[in-house]
């Protein structure tokens, strides 16, 4: 029987033939945490017995989730990760360099084939770049900096296939809530996913990293895809890693294959309080809103503000609405500015805000005032999730959130993409 | 090795994720877990604590702890004293965390028990008594690796007891 990508990458990590519902121990690639998770990781790190960092270029910190620090508590926690930095000699991402799900892979810390686990539940995000990468707490995060491995079950592959055509003004984010509106939020729970298909390999990296960005939210342990043309060129860019491709063979043993085509997927939202709670953007465009943000390791990417850019050139934010734009590395900040993108969105009447996770989490900026509607392109719309849980979140597409910022109300984007 | 309690039955069946158990806005300001464990539960239903009163048996419904990875989720319910979950389902990086900690999860049907039922567990023989029901349930032995953090403690202590893992 052959094997899914899942079941090659944690066995060419294990150095055994192991396929799902085995349970072994797997060497890590690479490691992280960020400033929600480092504390703890730090604590647990140093109950651990003579622990010391196994391989320093094997683990870094990232400073995003509330930053920079809007208080003294904070400034600790972000202060305990700098010095632990500094003991150690291993690398931190301080504030303003970026989310940790760009931050990582722009810094070449990942490519085809590896094994990466971060203290983020999002780190299935570089799946698309051809890793196994995964989110685990922050003790597991400790051992593995301490060891350099950590036990896996071995995950039963679903694999979702999109063909067909993208209507325009719809987007790689509308699929993937397309697909948790029909999977449901534990449908895939200790699943591997392996996007494929005609659709999934038109689209951009940018796009893809939004989709396997999200498979965290059907419950997914990974969102894997195949490497193609379009990662060796970006990871060209980036890392200098070396990239050996796994393919899932054709006669793979799947859970499930689920088939979608892509050209009647329409602009979609998920509705308060859950991911899974999708409508389509027609269903609800006459809901009010008071904020819009566009950012996050969900949509934060240049291609994402290009599009907002785009759609709301010569155009002005509802005065009713603030609208708020964090890119999501600096990487993409500097060359969104040097597109003129940066300007053109300050022009229209947004908010710049430091590069990082910006109002996602509930921690610092933006957070809406009680009855509050948002309409935002991160993925999680929890009660509570941007500090009030009193406030309602839609989640939607870099345009449908652009369009509902120029009318004050949730928009189809379609009216505004030639 | 044996828990027994009242159950806890939580107002929200399925789907409780971590900012549920502890929010963004608590996790980032609290440091100490016994501070943190004041706020558990808080956007969910406020006055858990005061309804729990010491029981450490929580019953759900489907995909507990699904979401972030933070592990201050499972930290707050152990420093409120919880010792075990019963639910149909886990989310996967929640199941982790919890039994790293010392927590025990367990996955079986649980629309027959009630908010106060009197439970037993038995992790060796994989049975739930619930004595006010006068019903036994038998569930998935946990694996032995598992068993074996449990009674160490943590995933920490058995690390240290191990100099790492016995695969």
């Amino acid at each position: 029987m052959g094997k899914t990508i899942a079941e090659k990458i944690l066995s060419n990590h294990a150095n055994k033939d192991l396929k799902a519902g085995d349970l072994a121990l797997c060497k890590v690639d690479f490691c992280f945490g960020q400033d929600g998770t480092s504390g703890l990781i730090i604590d647990s790190f140093n109950e651990l017995k003579n622990s010391k960092v196994a391989e320093k270029d094997k683990f870094c910190m990232i400073i995003d989730h509330s930053a920079p620090s809007p208080n003294e508590k904070i400034s600790e926690i972000h202060n305990k990760m700098r010095t632990f930095a500094k003991k150690h000699k291993v690398n931190i991402y301080d504030i303003g360099c970026g989310v940790c799900h760009q931050v990582v892979p722009e810094g070449g810390h990942v490519t085809c084939g590896d094994l990466v686990v971060g203290a983020d539940s999002h780190t299935c995000t570089y799946g698309a770049l051809n890793a196994f990468s995964t989110g685990m707490g922050s003790t597991d995060l400790s051992i593995i900096v301490a060891s350099g491995k950590t036990w896996f079950k071995v995950p039963e592959t679903v694999k979702v296939m999109v063909n067909g055509e993208l209507a325009k003004g719809v987007f790689s984010k509308d699929i993937i809530l397309h697909i948790t509106g029909d999977v449901k939020s534990d449908g895939c729970t200790y699943k591997s996913i392996e996007f494929s298909g005609e659709t999934i390999r038109n689209l951009t990296m940018d796009a893809r990293f939004t989709i396997t960005n999200m498979a965290i939210e059907v419950g997914a342990k990974a969102g894997i895809m195949e490497a193609d043309e379009k990662t060796f060129e970006w990871l060209e860019k980036y890392s200098k890693k070396p990239c050996i491709p796994i393919r899932s063979d054709d006669d793979a043993l799947y859970s499930q294959i689920k088939v979608y085509d892509a050209s009647k997927i329409v602009p979609m939202v998920a509705k308060p309080h859950t991911v899974d709670n999708t409508a389509t953007v027609e269903e609800v465009s006459d809901v009010k809103i008071n904020q819009g943000y566009i950012g996050t390791c969900t949509n934060g990417r240049l291609e994402d503000l290009r599009i907002a850019a785009c759609i709301l050139k010569n155009k002005k934010v509802h005065p009713d609405v603030r609208f708020l734009v964090a890119p999501a590395s600096s990487n993409i900040y500097s060359q969104a500015l040097a597109e003129g993108l940066i300007s053109s969105l300050i022009e229209s009447g947004a908010v710049i805000l430091t590069p990082g996770c910006g109002p996602c989490v509930g921690t610092h900026q933006g957070v809406p005032s009680d009855g509050e509607v948002v309409i935002s392109t991160a993925n999680r719309n929890f009660k509570g999730r941007m500090g009030n849980p009193k406030a309602f979140i839609y989640l939607a597409s870099p345009a449908t959130v652009a369009a509902s910022v120029i009318e004050g109300k949730i928009t189809d984007p379609r009216g505004y993409i030639k | 090795m044996k828990l027994k309690s009242k159950a806890i039955r939580l107002k929200q069946d399925n789907d409780v994720n971590t900012d549920y158990i502890i929010s963004g806005r608590y996790k980032f300001q609290i440091q100490d877990p016994k501070e943190l464990a004041k706020y558990v539960f808080n956007d969910l239903e406020s006055d858990f604590l005061k309804r729990a009163d010491g029981r450490s048996i929580i019953i759900a419904g489907s995909n507990f702890g699904c979401g972030s990875s933070r592990e201050q989720a499972p930290l707050a319910l152990k420093y409120a004293g919880i010792k075990a979950i019963i639910a149909k389902s886990f989310a996967r990086i929640f199941y982790r965390n919890a039994f790293n900690l010392g927590i025990v999860l367990i996955e079986t049907d649980t629309d027959n028990i009630a908010d106060m039922d009197e439970i037993e567990l038995d992790l060796d023989t994989g049975i739930l008594k619930n004595r006010t029901k006068n019903s036994d349930v038998k569930f998935s032995p946990l694996p032995a690796f598992i068993k074996e953090v449990i009674r160490d403690g943590s995933i920490v202590k058995h690390f240290n007891k191990n100099g790492g893992f016995q695969f």
